[in-house]
């Protein structure tokens, strides 16, 4: 069993820059800033290693952190110009029961991130999901399709009103001819 | 000359009796093997998470109610605790105990529906029939503390919404009597039945390392003969003053792992709440049971990942709090969504009519895998 202090360690020994910094003032397991092109190998090395041994993906959270410019386009909506979108991943050690926080942030503009789920296999539908409902990109994932919206709701709908949980969205009038405030 | 053949692709659903719901199964089949299966979800997509968001904290509680809508006590526990990490509070002692009764005849009860409801899947609508007759007693139990038979609203940030009935100590001691020996007859009725057994074992089988590595938890997990449980593992609330076992998948009618397996632990599973219901049941401090409430609920900035033992698993709350009265990002991490993941693995190789038995073994409810 290992602190999160410690983990931080043994991280940044391992992958100097990639790992950016901690984050202790969090009421559960502090955060572990990760550079978004690194995570996988970060998360390998979390898994493999003897001493950390993280074999199980509790969590992964897509957020709009929504600290960018707020703008106004041509047709009125506000919008939200730069910033960051982030993911947060909580692991946990079945075997020597401790747990630890990533995160990685991303642009909002081209939010690319690794993709962990030949790591974790539990990765694989919370990634569909964070790209579903936010738009982030995961490299390499095997099927990234839209896993709760409907798979044809681009086709329907305006820029503004692809991705649900950003904070800027705005709900399109119709889908498929339905109205959809209601 | 060779016959060229291919697979046949086969629809499952959405409206489909053995989905639990509205679920679409993508099954790719060669005769009656399965090769392939691709779930579908989204039919009961509500984006409670955005709508968390427009909400204040408190008011989030009865949409957490829909997600898990078989165990609702379980999931507003959930929310309450992870806000109140955020808040820094502590609830009552009374507090404690009523949320940990509760949240375990929640758990029979929601335990009887699946295992009711696997039994009628695969042709055994009798036991389904006696088990929401035992459900019923529940339902009832919970209905006269709080108003409500499904959707509560019962355990809120830093309390509860009602103190307990004045009958409810009494009631729910006859019901742990009552319902001891319809253990006994359930086990004779259908777990030990050879029809039941025979579509059931060594169908569907899920190894520990597969069944980690999906992420999967509660019986799932444990059916596959691994000791974890959060409510051990991970205590919350007061569990750890109470004494009670982990039952595991042993593999007595075939493979560790299996169908049978993690049917099996579900029954034994609601054994020991009720170990925990008796050990709890005379103890209940007084006090007031809203005296923690707070008036206005504003927690500090910080991101909290809270989980807790759900019948169907690991259920997680991450939160962000800007420090505004609105949540800034509710995520729910929902057993039943993690736990489908592993569908695919596990009906490779098996038969079409398995896929039924094997959907119905992992339990799912679409309320909380679409949120």
């Amino acid at each position: 069993m290992k602190s999160a202090e410690e983990i931080f360690q043994i991280l940044k020994i391992e992958f100097g820059n990639s790992i950016l910094g901690l984050d202790k003032d969090t009421p559960t397991e502090p955060i572990i800033s990760v550079d978004p092109l690194q995570i996988h190998r970060v998360s390998k090395f979390l898994r493999d290693n003897p001493d950390l041994q993280f074999d199980s993906l509790m969590c992964l959270s897509g957020v709009d952190d929504a600290n960018g410019n707020k703008v106004k386009n041509a047709d009125g909506d506000e919008l939200i110009e730069g910033g960051t979108l982030s993911v947060y991943y909580n692991l946990h050690s079945v075997s020597l029961k401790h747990k630890i926080s990533l995160k990685v942030s991303t642009s909002r503009t081209e939010p690319k991130v690794e993709s962990v789920e030949n790591i974790w296999k539990s990765a694989n539908w919370h990634e569909r999901e964070a790209f579903d409902l936010l738009g982030i990109f995961f490299l390499n994932h095997p099927d990234l399709r839209r896993i709760l919206m409907p798979y044809d709701w681009d086709e329907f709908t305006t820029e503004v009103s692809r991705h649900p949980l950003k904070k800027d969205y705005k709900n399109p009038e119709f889908y498929q001819g339905m109205k959809v405030p209601y | 000359m060779a016959l060229k053949t291919e697979h046949m692709v086969l629809n499952m659903g959405p409206q489909h009796p053995s989905t639990h719901g509205v679920l679409r199964l993508e099954l790719e089949i060669e005769g009656e093997l399965v090769k392939k299966v691709t779930p579908h979800l989204g039919y009961l997509h509500r984006c409670f998470e955005k709508h968390a968001e427009a909400m204040q904290y408190n008011q989030v509680v009865p949409y957490t109610d829909r997600l898990d809508y078989l165990a609702a006590i379980g999931n507003n526990f959930g929310y309450a605790l992870a806000v109140e990490k955020l808040l820094g509070i502590e609830v009552p002692e009374r507090v404690e105990y009523i949320r940990v009764i509760m949240a375990e005849l929640q758990r029979i009860a929601s335990h009887l529906v699946a295992i009711g409801s696997n039994g009628a899947d695969i042709g055994a609508l009798t036991p389904f029939l006696y088990l929401f007759r035992d459900r019923e007693h529940i339902l009832s139990i919970i209905e006269e503390t709080c108003g409500a038979r499904m959707l509560y609203n019962y355990i809120w940030i830093g309390g509860l919404s009602h103190d307990i009935h004045p009958d409810f100590v009494r009631k729910t001691k006859e019901f742990c009597n009552y319902f001891k020996p319809t253990i006994v007859e359930l086990d004779n009725l259908l777990s030990y039945n050879k029809i039941f057994i025979e579509r059931t074992a060594n169908i569907g089988v899920l190894p520990v390392d597969t069944a980690i590595n999906f992420g999967s938890s509660g019986p799932t997990l444990r059916g596959s003969g691994i000791k974890f449980d959060l409510r051990r593992d991970d205590p919350y609330s007061i569990y750890d003053r109470f004494d009670f076992e982990i039952p595991v998948g042993k593999g007595l009618m075939g493979i560790v792992g299996d169908c049978w397996d993690r049917y099996y632990v579900r029954i034994r599973e609601m054994e020991q709440s009720l170990r925990i219901i008796e050990q709890a049941i005379d103890h209940i401090p007084e006090g007031d049971v809203q005296s923690a409430i707070p008036k206005r609920i504003k927690p500090p900035k910080g991101t909290v990942y809270k989980r807790v033992e759900n019948p169907r698993g690991e259920l997680g709350y991450f939160i962000i709090s800007d420090g505004t009265v609105n949540p800034f990002r509710v995520k729910v991490r929902a057993p039943s969504f993690v736990n489908l993941e592993v569908l695919g693995e596990l009906c490779k190789g098996y038969l079409v009519a398995d896929v039924i038995a094997i959907l119905g073994s992992i339990d799912i409810v679409l309320g909380e895998v679409d949120r």
